[in-house]
């Protein structure tokens, strides 16, 4: 009980930092002054751990959260915009999906382009949000080249008595920021699948008519009928 | 009463014996055709298939179509009605009995492919289940972190080298490529071990009959999101169906296809630097030492 109580009031105490700290604190500070600060953590993430830490995050987030699970567009929406997106090159998604087409789109049309995509993957993926419970994510070893600045991640989802969910994710450094473009699920690339079906509608239709047909079919599939407004 | 294989019951044990002559005729039978049939138009540089032509595609349609009215005639109603009659537990055990079956194939073909730890792992997890699992209809192999396989002889063929050839949609089976297809037929078929469960053919066409259903009813979530993420449903389930396999070919890890332009940056020629705006961020860069590397 005593044990306890100390515990608590020296919680409650927390901001005088032990003296050994406020030492370090002032020998970082001098370090950073003088231009050899040991870079912190977060700056350098390398690619792996920032799936991992983001992937841990969203299994925990979704697993908590009802109205996700349901499917709940607007949830959803929500979650990708603050967890996902600051992460992902979408752009570059969008544009390797559409290949050729995406050179001759005009701003407007790739803007349209972007958002029905989006709307199809978020609408397509959230319907198996509400599996996520007690899954874990389980990191392969990165391989590649030492100052790499295109890499493929490759993670596994494991869940009690079932086989592994294979996870990967082409990254690249922009800015000195790593940005997902491309994600694999089971062994398909999402990129190098729609590729092919927007080549084939835009063949049919010009871009315009790809943007249609990405439109209809979130018209017709989507419950909240084109939820993200361009 | 059922006899498993592993179960040690003599007489299944002769029927194998007995049938490994046959058998072994078959597999070089099947090897060969496999292999001219592929022969003659391959996909990828590595002939393991990917995103590629499809040159049987006038056929392959009529088939997906032909398959697709009798699953929504037939299978997809019987499947609906046997998830809503018996209940989830008990669908559990099917699964995991078919599941547990199929391992002693996967670990036959994880030998075949010269990975030996993996296919004692597989042998193990059949000897758990069958045992502690009663027969197989618990996965406590899985519980104990196990991990389940999926091998099939079409995979086998793939690792030792034999091209995928075209794409191909089978009656009744669907997505496949002339390699699988004829390893299912010519191998696969024979190396089912629900072979060995009976010797009374009705009996037998009945477990095939369960396994269908059960198949069938594991495919509805994943048919949800064909049917919302495909544009055209035929191509959708070609690509993923080519893309998928190779990966199982190369056990999840697949090289990059020579010919694959996928991430060619030739049609992004504005877009990259409008992300690197900071400069200062490059500096740095250069000076830290590489994130990736592993010792």
């Amino acid at each position: 009980m005593t044990a306890y109580h100390h515990f608590r009031l020296a919680a409650t105490r927390a901001p005088r930092l032990p003296l050994r700290r406020r030492l370090m604190s002032a020998a970082l500070a001098a370090g950073a002054g003088l231009g050899f600060a040991p870079a912190p953590a977060f700056a350098e993430e390398s690619p792996d751990a920032l799936i991992e830490r983001v992937g841990n995050e969203l299994i925990q987030l979704i697993g908590n959260d009802e109205s996700i699970k349901r499917g709940d567009i607007g949830a959803v929406n929500r979650l990708v915009d603050e967890k996902v997106m600051p992460y992902v090159n979408f752009e570059r998604m969008t544009a390797l999906s559409a290949g050729r087409w995406w050179r001759e789109a005009t701003p407007e049309q790739r803007k349209q382009l972007m958002t029905e995509f989006r709307n199809m993957l978020l609408r397509t993926y959230s319907g198996a949000l509400e599996q996520v419970g007690n899954q874990t994510l389980r990191m392969k070893p990165l391989r590649a080249e030492p100052g790499a600045t295109d890499v493929i991640v490759r993670s596994e989802i494991v869940q009690p008595g079932r086989e592994p969910i294979q996870l990967d994710y082409r990254m690249h450094k922009v800015g000195g920021n790593w940005k997902i473009y491309d994600l694999n699920i089971l062994g398909i690339w999402i990129v190098e699948t729609y590729r092919s079906q927007f080549n084939q509608e835009a063949q049919r239709g010009g871009v315009d008519g790809l943007i249609r047909s990405l439109a209809d079919k979130n018209r017709e599939f989507g419950p909240g009928k084109g939820s993200q407004g361009t | 009463m059922i006899a498993l294989p592993m179960g040690g019951s003599p007489s299944p044990k002769r029927g194998i014996a007995a049938r490994i002559p046959a058998r072994l005729a078959r597999f070089a039978g099947a090897a060969l055709l496999a292999l001219s049939l592929a022969g003659c138009a391959t996909t990828g540089t590595d002939g393991q298939g990917g995103v590629a032509g499809d040159p049987l595609e006038p056929f392959n349609r009529s088939m997906y179509s032909f398959n697709d009215t009798l699953d929504r005639a037939v299978l997809r109603p019987v499947a609906r009605g046997y998830e809503r009659v018996v209940p989830e537990p008990a669908r559990d055990m099917v699964g995991n009995f078919f599941g547990n079956l199929a391992d002693i194939w996967t670990g036959v073909n994880q030998l075949l492919q010269g990975k030996p730890a993996e296919g004692f792992s597989d042998f193990w997890r059949v000897a758990i289940n069958t045992t502690f699992g009663f027969g197989g209809i618990a996965d406590v192999a899985s519980l104990m972190g196990i991990e389940k396989h999926d091998e099939d002889f079409g995979q086998t063929l793939g690792v030792w080298g034999v091209p995928s050839g075209p794409y191909l949609v089978l009656p009744f089976l669907g997505p496949s490529t002339v390699r699988d297809g004829a390893a299912w037929a010519a191998v696969d078929f024979w190396g089912d071990p629900v072979v060995e469960l009976t010797s009374s053919h009705g009996r037998r066409n009945n477990v095939y009959v369960l396994r269908t259903i059960d198949r069938r009813a594991r495919l509805f979530q994943a048919e949800g999101l064909l049917e919302g993420a495909a544009l055209d449903r035929y191509s959708f389930m070609r690509d993923a169906w080519l893309q998928r396999r190779r990966n199982q070919v190369y056990d999840g890890n697949p090289p990059p296809l020579d010919d694959d332009c996928a991430y060619c940056d030739e049609y992004l020629e504005e877009e990259d630097d409008a992300g690197a705006q900071a400069t200062g961020d490059r500096a740095g860069d250069a000076a830290s030492p590489p994130v990736n590397e592993r010792p």
